[in-house]
């Protein structure tokens, strides 16, 4: 494995499947009794965010004590971010402390980047901007492999606000890398310039988009976006994009429903879809842990054979 | 005193003159062009060595001195020597100081330091409104008679078409030319990059190449109704280019201008080699490769009108941090020669004469300031370029305060020799050691 994480962008298939096969070793650890083996007794993670999170700080946070490091947080607010210190100031002195991994989330595309030039540690991206969320794209997979037992060939339909969304291009990156065939449908408001380059079809009819989906997968509309006049009201995004179970029935009859989380309910997708039977959202949260605890281990050196023992 | 060069290629296209000519110079101006001028006892003889270029000196019509008011960045004293090393005779600095240059005040300070540093001409630009707030003229007449040659709100356009109406019709009175940073602040937004596949997958907010069109297309349109002249700042979109074109064949009095990092890079330094590096973090941004291709083509077909290279210095701390948290620009004044030579003139893009046309000629007389030429009589401004010296740029050793050049390390070919202001050296490179001027 490489130094850093920063994206997918970085990474070979090989690769990707060497942390997917390591996670399958990592969930069994999640099952059992004594949730905890001692693979990185002796390493610090230093989860450092700079935006709020509950899901990915957490799940890093439960992922890195599962493996026995010793863990920091350190949270925007109790930071000295407010005493006007820079991001370079803080990586320097983080530094100095001498981390073996720090997990960075911060609301500036490349934050990671500029991060591991300054740092020796390696460096996990928990999320950069509007760049990229690699773990959260490898526990994607993680779960679409679960239940479909593959990646290439199946039919994935991303559907949500595309250009802000760092969960879309880590996505489209990895699911495209493994032969997956990828259209993305939203508000062309909503959609970057020349996505297509990247190998994907762009469809702004949603239901159009989701016939014969084998995976669909939801992203997060920010409310505030209204402000920015990129759609009219809550209301009609529902009307023309929120997933309901009819739209679902033009899909595969057994697609699987994705949402990286947090939802808006009834702006994105409806609830009976969210807590359906096709919904597996909940168990992409549960496959976090155990992504990242593959992630956390390989970065920290170790090989996958090993990692359960 | 009397300096006699000898035997260089004299390229002074207002004169008609491409040749080995010997160029007389005394009391600070140029006595006399001619072959083989006949020596005088008290004649310093400097032989040129072949290869090598005598020109009218280069005019840099857009940089930042940043001085007063952020001297941090640079200096008046700092800016002018990375000028000179850059082969400028003279600049011309941009309003956006601190104070405001909009009024006689500040543009006699920015005067009295370039008389301190005596080293390039300082052309100062006055504001249009009064501290570039977009709302009420500045007092034009006056920044004029302190020494202002043009006028703007660059860092950003002047704020209504009103205003702008305005501007042009009163800088009109004094035949001065409003020079805009064209840019409609709404599509703009909170935009860092070119609007495009580069800014779509590193996830950087994108500025559409519309934002700078339609800006320029409006006061193309405002310099119609009103007979004024406008100058089109670091003109980086194709969209823009097409816009001046239109004017021009209008007969809209408009010209316009393109840095050298417009016409050398791309968006595409935006992931590689340094991902999200902040030096090529630039308002206009880099576009994408057709834009680029559109500004070589207007350098070649004459529908641009000059060189500029938007210096725009900034302090490492500054640049050391997230890429949307970063200030716009880079420095120019030290790699704009080099890169001129290397992507113009050994590709094969414009001859010498028209390279000297974009750097002296037409800078001159859209500022409506002396220089452009050789002429018998004219103050001794000079430049003695080296079209084949092998240059490596080293930011750190730049004479510019700041080093923030997305060039540093780059091998090019031609460079400078020496620049001569008012009849005297301030500048030889060191590299250039056969040149004794």
């Amino acid at each position: 494995m490489r130094k850093d994480l920063l994206g997918i962008a970085d990474l070979t298939p090989e690769e990707i499947y060497r942390v997917l096969d390591t996670a399958d070793a990592m969930r069994e650890i999640g099952e059992r009794e004594i949730k905890k083996v001692p693979t990185l007794r002796g390493k610090t993670v230093v989860n450092l965010f700079y935006e709020p999170s509950t899901r990915t700080r957490t799940s890093f946070e439960i992922a890195e004590k599962r493996l026995s490091a010793d863990t920091l947080n350190i949270a925007v607010a109790a930071s000295s971010v407010l005493k006007g210190e820079t991001l370079s100031d803080t990586a320097m002195n983080i530094e100095a402390m001498a981390p073996d991994i720090i997990v960075i989330r911060h609301a500036s595309s490349g934050a990671c980047h500029l991060l591991s030039r300054i740092c020796k540690s390696r460096i996990i991206n928990a999320g950069d901007g509007m760049h990229e969320h690699p773990t959260q794209a490898l526990l994607d997979a993680f779960t679409i492999r679960q239940h479909k037992k593959r990646i290439e060939g199946l039919k994935v339909v991303i559907v949500g606000d595309l250009l802000h969304s760092r969960v879309l291009r880590s996505n489209v990156l990895l699911l495209t890398m493994l032969g997956a065939d990828v259209c993305v449908s939203g508000p062309p408001t909503l959609i970057p310039k020349g996505i297509e380059r990247l190998g994907v079809s762009v469809k702004t009819d949603v239901d159009a988009a989701v016939r014969d989906a084998d995976v669909i997968m939801m992203l997060r509309i920010q409310q505030e976006r209204m402000q920015g006049a990129f759609f009219p009201s809550l209301r009609e995004y529902f009307n023309v994009f929120g997933m309901t179970a009819a739209r679902v029935r033009r899909a595969k009859p057994d697609v699987i429903i994705m949402h990286p989380g947090p939802m808006n309910r009834g702006v994105e997708i409806a609830s009976d879809v969210a807590d359906g039977p096709y919904s597996v959202i909940l168990e992409q949260v549960a496959n976090g842990v155990a992504v990242r605890m593959a992630v956390l281990y390989l970065l920290a050196g170790g090989v996958e054979d090993e990692a359960a023992a | 005193m009397k300096r006699l060069l000898r035997g260089g290629r004299v390229v002074d296209p207002v004169n008609g003159r491409d040749g080995v000519f010997d160029l007389l110079i005394e009391d600070g101006r140029i006595a006399r062009v001619g072959v083989a001028l006949k020596v005088e006892n008290d004649t310093a003889i400097v032989d040129v060595p072949p290869g090598l270029v005598i020109c009218p000196g280069l005019i840099d019509m857009h940089v930042h001195l940043r001085e007063p008011g952020q001297e941090h960045k640079e200096t008046v004293a700092t800016g002018t020597a990375a000028a000179v090393a850059g082969g400028f005779t003279a600049v011309a600095c941009m309003p956006n100081t601190s104070p405001i240059n909009d009024n006689a005040g500040v543009t006699g300070y920015i005067l009295g330091k370039a008389a301190e540093a005596k080293l390039s001409r300082v052309y100062p630009i006055g504001a249009v409104s009064r501290g570039q707030k977009g709302e009420q003229l500045a007092d034009i007449a006056e920044l004029r008679a302190a020494g202002c040659v043009a006028i703007t709100d660059d860092g950003k356009p002047v704020a209504t078409a009103l205003l702008m109406r305005r501007a042009l019709e009163y800088a009109g009175m004094f035949d001065m030319p409003v020079i805009e940073h064209c840019e409609e602040q709404t599509l703009k937004g909170d935009g860092v990059a070119h609007e495009g596949f580069q800014a779509s997958a590193l996830g950087l907010r994108g500025i559409p190449g519309e934002a700078e069109s339609i800006m320029a297309l409006r006061d193309i349109a405002l310099a119609e109704l009103t007979g004024g002249v406008v100058h089109i700042a670091h003109m980086s979109a194709r969209q823009t280019l097409d816009a001046v074109r239109y004017g021009k064949a209008r007969g809209a009095r408009v010209t316009c201008e393109v840095t050298p990092h417009h016409f050398v890079l791309t968006d595409e330094m935006l992931g590689a080699p340094l991902a999200y590096d902040t030096n090529v973090k630039m308002n206009p941004p880099l576009r994408e490769v057709a834009d680029r291709d559109a500004m070589l083509a207007g350098l070649a077909d004459g529908s641009v009108d000059a060189i500029a290279t938007d210096h725009a210095p900034h302090h490492y701390d500054e640049k050391q941090v997230e890429f949307d948290q970063a200030p716009f620009g880079i420095t120019g004044l030290e790699t704009a020669v080099s890169l001129c030579f290397d992507r113009l003139i050994h590709t094969g893009v414009v001859t010498l004469p028209r390279l000297i046309e974009l750097l002296s000629i037409n800078p001159a007389q859209i500022l409506r300031v002396p220089g452009g030429s050789l002429t018998e009589g004219a103050p001794a401004d000079i430049t003695i370029l080296a079209p084949d010296l092998p240059v490596t740029v080293v930011a750190s050793r730049m004479r510019s305060m700041s080093k923030n050049t997305p060039f540093d390390g780059w091998k090019l070919r031609g460079g400078v020799a020496a620049t001569i202001v008012g009849g005297r050296t301030v500048f030889l490179n060191p590299a250039c050691s056969e040149l004794k001027v």
